[in-house]
């Protein structure tokens, strides 16, 4: 089974990085982008025989605990 | 004062601390390596010291709170210990809970090394021997060191005289200026500018001797 996380900064939480991007698209022409904002992916493969359930929760669990920064940080877990 | 120095893989500000406390206090530090998972008994103060710990990893700090040592720390802290966290200490000190808030990449984009005007805003253990010098000057260098709380934590740090310094001329987007913070008992400080290089000697100045001499003090 594999979980896919992602994670990106809260809105209202300044992220210079997208923000460069956004410029940088602008520059190349792309004028239709207004925000950028830049997270990460993580690709998790877990253990045969979990529910999808109980996938999610352990994922969820260790999104509050080392793969995202709750206080800056939000995230979505996917399981596939 | 018994001290111990917190060495992460990527830590390189660890041998800087260790002669600055050694200078203050006489003593060498105890150098404790993550993997050993406690300290020594009867250590003081904890210092977290600059570098990329894991690499920066994941966010700045965050592997830290998932090392052996990290609850050792927590309790520590917990039990009333001394802890300065300085630079990617101070990033760890967010990430495993000793301090509110979190770093953030900063505004500029840029690595920002140099000298840094910095304000003293409150009396604490770590300044008491500033005997009235409110502006001090210690060198930065950071990439991630935006600070970043809600502003109810802000407003909560502030009232409670938590802000230890701020910066004059604000070289990364820091919240109100903030770029050092105690914790509720005022006996563990986070800050990104690095005292322990401004020790005397060629460069870097002076200033930060007073901060371990005061704390060197308090104990």
């Amino acid at each position: 089974m594999r979980a896919i996380v992602h994670v990106s900064l809260k809105p209202g939480v300044l992220d210079p990085q997208g923000r460069a991007v956004a410029d940088a698209l602008g520059r190349l022409g792309f004028d239709t982008v207004r925000e950028a904002r830049v997270g990460k992916t993580i690709e998790l493969d877990l253990a045969d025989g979990l529910s999808a359930e109980a996938a999610e929760a352990q994922v969820k669990a260790m999104c509050e605990k080392l793969l995202a920064n709750p206080v800056i940080e939000r995230f979505r877990v996917e399981i596939a | 004062m018994k001290s111990a120095v917190i060495v992460f893989p990527g830590s390189n500000c660890d041998r800087d601390a260790a002669v600055a406390l050694e200078r203050a206090s006489g003593r060498a530090p105890e150098m404790v390596w993550h993997k050993d998972g406690r300290l020594p008994d009867g250590v003081d103060l904890v210092m977290l010291p600059g570098g990329f710990s894991y690499g920066d990893y994941l966010r700045c700090g965050a592997m830290a709170g998932a090392s052996p040592i990290a609850d050792a720390i927590r309790a520590h802290a917990g039990r009333g210990g001394y802890v300065l966290a300085v630079c990617n200490g101070f990033q760890v000190a967010t990430e495993i809970g000793l301090l509110p808030g979190a770093l953030l990449r900063n505004a500029s984009l840029n690595f920002v090394c140099r000298p840094q005007p910095l304000r003293v805003a409150s009396n604490s253990v770590f300044t008491a021997r500033f005997g009235g010098v409110r502006e001090v000057s210690f060198p930065i260098a950071h990439h991630e060191g935006n600070y970043f709380a809600d502003p109810e934590t802000l407003d909560r740090l502030e009232g409670e005289g938590r802000v230890a310094f701020r910066y004059l001329g604000n070289p990364n987007g820091s919240a109100r200026d903030i770029a050092g913070i105690m914790s509720e008992n005022g006996r563990v400080l986070g800050m990104m500018p690095h005292p322990e290089r401004a020790i005397g000697g060629q460069e870097g100045g002076e200033d930060g001797q007073l901060l371990f001499d005061s704390l060197m003090s308090a104990a």
